[in-house]
């Protein structure tokens, strides 16, 4: 028996190593890279000098505005996901016909899976000088200026970001026992109070791991406030490119990105609190 | 309600419709639709430059998407022999690929990969006979690994979903009748995964080919579709970007089309 335990070992080791191996090389140890980096100094030719000081995390001011606008935009973003999304995720899980079902949730998946730079694109072409600004100037309101605004990043925001939302408030909306609602409206309470009591309560973990989804992914997004906002909204992402690209102050981009990463952590612990909490709720509520 | 969510979908497509209308834009600006013409995707098509970074796209697409199809089922099945306490660290492993913003990945592999070939490049320099050495440097290798690190952890996640819900009386009537780890495994494990892992594969590919923030980072001197186009839109909008676009669209929707069929194939009856 001895020897079918050690192949089994064997073979379970064989099945995890290039996985594991690909983790600690490609995840770990970039990760642990990045971690010493943002304790060193800038070489005079750019680059990385070892040292270790908390400099480069004392000059994280120098970089507010891109600090500010992000942690602005994506949680306002996340939002205004959330509230186009919401609906549109009830429909599909408790009101829509059957047979749309699936036609349409296909739909809400397909541009999740379709490149963001295209679908960003898009809206540098409807919202840039010779779009929706030369119909309105059509129309005789002239000198419209919609791209390069935050409200053009926000839009794109939206749009990008909008199926990632839908799909888990789906889920959990999905699953949710519709016996519950019978009940609330057979005891009398009404449509509102049923939807604030029992609909939007059960739904919270889905509507609280998509708002976390969409603000990490947010926090470090590049592609948009650079299409959209034309170098005059900064992202952190943007940031983080002119560091690393442009003016090669690696030790300081690397302090942005494990700030960046801190940052994400706390977002999904809270996010993860919340949704046990109101989970926790659920649970003495109903019985 | 339904005029609202009715409302959403024409916002989620309309812009998509338009880049593809303007694709067959006889004129030559943006502004105006000035007669149906398919110039535009010729123009495009005998672009070197162009073809040369969707040649490399589909390239790195493939080798990534592969190698995580592989790598990645291979973990699933090993995830599905071990404790509680060594999947709960492969789990937060491969969730953190996933979670990671890719403008982090991106500039924690492009630090990672230039230090260790200024360790690399100079020791192979020291061992090699002739005066020519190999020289490792970013380019397809290193789009490769970092693309196939989010790739290969959604495979894990897509083909461990899969195993969960595989039939386990199929495979122990199997062993019953001793059949070999091996027949079980070929004969009735794989036929059930199968759907999941070219899903998986599709789906890799898919992201492979859109992304643009890793491979910007890590791209060194070659050039993926994505990155070309980017740096044309920062020239200025043609119809040819909207060519492009329309190309890249059609064969995403195709593949993404493909996998959730995939996905819907042989689900395990419950």
């Amino acid at each position: 028996m001895h020897g079918n335990r050690f192949r089994h070992n064997i073979l379970t080791a064989l099945l995890l190593a290039p996985a594991t191996a690909w983790l600690v090389v490609f995840l770990v140890l970039p990760f642990v890279a990045i971690a010493v980096f943002s304790v060193g100094e800038r070489a005079p030719e750019g680059g990385y000098q070892a040292a270790f000081t908390l400099a480069q995390y004392a000059n994280l001011p120098a970089r507010a505005t891109a600090f500010w606008n992000t942690m602005v935009l994506a949680p306002v973003g996340a939002l205004a996901c959330l509230l186009v999304a919401y609906p549109v995720a009830y429909y599909l899980a408790l009101k829509a016909p059957p047979r749309w079902r699936l036609i349409l949730l296909a739909l809400v998946v397909i541009p999740f899976w379709t490149s963001l730079l295209m679908r960003t694109y898009a809206w540098m072409y409807i919202l840039g000088g010779r779009g929706i600004p030369a119909l309105l100037a059509f129309v005789g309101i002239e000198d419209v200026r919609l791209i390069n605004t935050p409200g053009a990043v926000l839009l794109g925001i939206v749009y990008g970001y909008l199926p990632l939302m839908i799909l888990p408030i789906y889920v959990s909306l999905e699953r949710l026992d519709r016996r519950l609602l019978e009940a609330s409206a057979d005891l009398g309470a009404k449509p509102l109070s049923t939807f604030l009591g029992v609909t939007l309560k059960l739904s919270l973990p889905g509507v609280m791991t998509g708002f976390s989804l969409v603000m990490i992914l947010l926090l470090g997004e590049y592609l948009i406030p650079t299409l959209l906002g034309g170098g005059k909204v900064f992202f952190i992402g943007n940031a983080l490119v002119d560091l690393f690209l442009q003016s090669r102050n690696w030790p300081f981009g690397s302090a942005i990105a494990i700030t960046l990463v801190l940052v994400s952590v706390v977002v999904l612990v809270v996010a993860n609190r919340i949704s046990n909490r109101v989970a926790g709720a659920r649970r003495v509520d109903l019985i | 309600m339904r005029a609202f969510v009715i409302a959403v979908f024409a916002f989620l497509y309309l812009p998509i419709v338009l880049v593809v209308l303007f694709s067959f834009n006889a004129g030559h600006h943006a502004s105006e639709f000035t007669g149906f013409s398919v110039q535009w995707y010729g123009k495009a098509l005998s672009n070197p430059f162009l073809v040369e970074a969707l040649k490399n796209s589909l390239f790195i697409a493939t080798t990534s998407a592969l190698l995580a199809a592989v790598f990645g089922t291979a973990a699933a099945l090993g995830l599905a022999r071990v404790g509680a306490r060594t999947r709960a660290v492969f789990d937060g492993l491969l969730g953190a690929a996933i979670v990671v913003p890719g403008v982090v990945i991106g500039i924690s592999t492009l630090v990672a990969l230039v230090q260790l070939f200024a360790v690399v490049n100079p020791f192979l320099a020291s061992i090699w006979p002739n005066d020519q050495p190999p020289r490792l440097s970013l380019g397809y290798g290193s789009i490769i690994a970092a693309h196939g690190l989010f790739s290969m952890a959604l495979v894990t996640m897509i083909v461990g979903t899969r195993l969960g819900s595989l039939d386990r009386n199929l495979v122990e009537a199997s062993s019953d009748l001793y059949a070999t780890p091996l027949t079980t495994f070929r004969s009735i494990v794989l036929p059930q995964i199968m759907p999941a892992v070219v899903a998986g594969f599709l789906l890799a590919f898919t992201f492979s080919f859109d992304d643009f923030i890793i491979a910007f980072f890590v791209a060194g001197a070659q050039t993926t579709l994505p990155i070309y186009v980017f740096a044309s839109i920062r020239r200025g909008v043609t119809p040819e970007i909207n060519a492009i676009a329309t190309i890249v669209l059609v064969a995403s929707v195709l593949l993404v089309v493909l996998a959730q069929w995939q996905l819907r194939q042989r689900k395990p009856s419950n």
